[in-house]
């Protein structure tokens, strides 16, 4: 009984020993994600600097600034006004009985326009883009310092931030409000189709519904926010890009990441501007 | 005589004159974390020669020659490259010394996205700003001449050759026509006949343009065709220097094993 006790207490101790080596593995463990949390985070500030300063250096890559806007603008633009149809068309289907129960049928138009440019349209858009174009930058300037191309556009004494990132950064920032406005205006076109599968509204009177419930802080504020996703886009695929491995298996982490922390940041970008249009308003 | 890390390693620099060293390297030090990967590097470049950095795989000559354009930073030591300190210059001033550099990447490092052509003028465009597009041409016709290459202007690198990504990629490193090339591992993956054909060019080049090269390899066969002097490294220090015939001659068992 005397030896179990002893046992069951060396068991104990055992265990306190490896729970508490456990406990100082976990803070250790705990203690490196959290420096390399604030690394990163420095480290991006630190990137978010250079693309500041080489934004407004002498020397801007104009016509790369203008083949990125094709690529990401144009290239995207089919999906963006296929998604933005369909999100209109499935708003009205959904809302509808809902509507319809106050019997405020001809009050549709009014809300999907509402709920289209005021959030839908730019965070569905920015959520995509952050799949197409922020996947597509971390994956390609990934791509690129795996295959030493960033070190040879370095050694031929071009700055490769200021092509590769500040053209890329600012396609992203102008091109995305242009992409929002085109899901927007194809939602109306779904919504419009929607209301019309079991009524009979014209598409003049549609829009004269839908645009008379818009007033401009419903607008101004989504066009604002957009172009701020448009930059985390940017900013987050080509930081990802640049910071990536030597290894081909980090292109696919840095594609990966970019989504990730992109979608993150729009949601948390978007949370702010929310409650900042909604103090001033 | 193969001057071993222990005895007088710079025996043949002493006998030149300092203004003819293009890159002078003294007690380069360079660590990832807690690896060491140099750990004490002197070494000269003198004008019109080839020199060959050898060393087995992860010995740091890549990381040499990437200090030396401060592709990386050193964490000691100091670099001279044509009369500069790399270590402490930097916007302006370490593009220009940049210019008068050729570095041909182990991958070749051809922009992906742009064809032949667009490789080749990105770095003319970029600095000789003044150049109209006749004069352009003619240089890039020029370089491909010199590479033997022709009729792949409008090619994506993606359809190229191992051998003629290569070429295409040493045409680009001396359009600027450069005073230093750097070759990182020129002939890696590449078929002993098409290595050869890199290394004599490697040869023409330096007649042509009168280039002062570092080649960086463990390919005994580029050795033989490209070196005037060959230095070895091995575990972060300057193993041994001399001639292609005294390495041959050498009964060391390290250098035995790359040569024999």
């Amino acid at each position: 009984m005397k030896k179990l006790k002893i046992i069951n207490l060396k068991k104990a101790q055992s265990l306190a020993t490896a729970r508490s080596i456990k406990l100082s593995e976990d803070t250790l463990d705990q203690k490196e994600r959290a420096n390399g949390f604030f690394q990163e985070v420095g480290d991006m500030a630190l990137f978010i600097k250079q693309i500041f300063k080489e934004t407004f250096s002498r020397n801007f890559e104009f016509k790369e600034f203008l083949r990125q806007c094709y690529e990401i603008g144009n290239k995207s633009l089919p999906l963006i006004i296929i998604t933005g149809t369909i999100m209109g068309l499935v708003l009205t289907i959904q809302s509808r009985p809902a509507m319809a129960k106050f019997g405020a049928v001809t009050m549709l138009p009014g809300m999907v326009a509402v709920s289209l440019i005021r959030e839908i349209g730019p965070i569905i858009t920015a959520l995509i883009c952050a799949g197409k174009i922020g996947s597509g930058m971390g994956a390609e300037l990934g791509s690129m310092k795996v295959t030493e191309q960033i070190d040879a556009m370095e050694v031929s004494a071009t700055n490769p931030i200021r092509y590769l990132v500040v053209t890329r950064v600012l396609a992203a920032t102008l091109m995305l409000p242009i992409l929002v406005l085109f899901a927007d205006a194809f939602g109306f076109i779904g919504s419009w189709i929607g209301v019309n599968i079991k009524g009979d509204v014209s598409l003049v009177l549609y829009i004269f519904q839908a645009f008379g419930s818009i007033t401009f802080l419903d607008f101004f504020p989504a066009v604002v926010k957009t172009f701020l996703f448009g930059a985390v886009i940017g900013i987050v695929g080509c930081y990802k890009g640049f910071t990536a491995g030597r290894g081909t298996e980090s292109v696919g982490k840095a594609a990966n990441a970019a989504v990730v922390l992109s979608s993150l940041l729009i949601i948390i970008v978007d949370m702010i501007a929310v409650q900042i249009t909604d103090m001033l308003s | 005589m193969i001057n071993s890390q222990e005895t007088n390693i710079d025996t043949v620099s002493e006998e030149k004159t300092t203004s003819d060293v293009l890159i002078d390297i003294k007690n380069l030090k360079k660590s990832f974390g807690r690896l060491e990967v140099l750990k004490d590097i002197s070494l000269k470049l003198h004008n019109g020669e080839n020199l060959v950095v050898l060393g087995k795989s992860g010995s740091g000559k890549s990381v040499l020659i990437k200090c030396i354009v401060r592709l990386l930073n050193p964490d000691g030591g100091t670099i001279n490259l044509l009369g500069k300190e790399v270590n402490s210059i930097k916007g302006k001033e370490l593009s220009e010394i940049r210019e008068k550099i050729g570095f041909l990447f182990q991958s070749g490092a051809l922009y992906d996205s742009m064809t032949v052509k667009q490789n080749l003028e990105f770095p003319l465009v970029r600095i000789k700003k003044d150049l109209k597009e006749a004069e352009i041409n003619n240089k890039i016709n020029e370089v491909l001449e010199n590479v033997g290459l022709a009729d792949v202007l409008e090619k994506m690198p993606s359809e190229l050759s191992g051998g003629m990504r290569k070429r295409i990629s040493l045409a680009r490193s001396i359009i600027l026509d450069p005073v230093i090339m750097l070759y990182d591992e020129p002939t890696t993956g590449l078929d002993p006949v098409t290595s050869d054909e890199i290394s004599e060019l490697i040869n023409s080049v330096q007649k042509k343009y009168k280039t002062s090269s570092i080649i960086i390899t463990h390919d005994i066969a580029c050795v033989r065709i490209t070196a005037d002097r060959i230095i070895m490294l091995h575990e972060g220090h300057v193993y041994a220097e001399g001639t292609l015939e005294e390495f041959e001659a050498s009964d060391d068992p390290l250098i035995m094993s790359f040569f024999k």
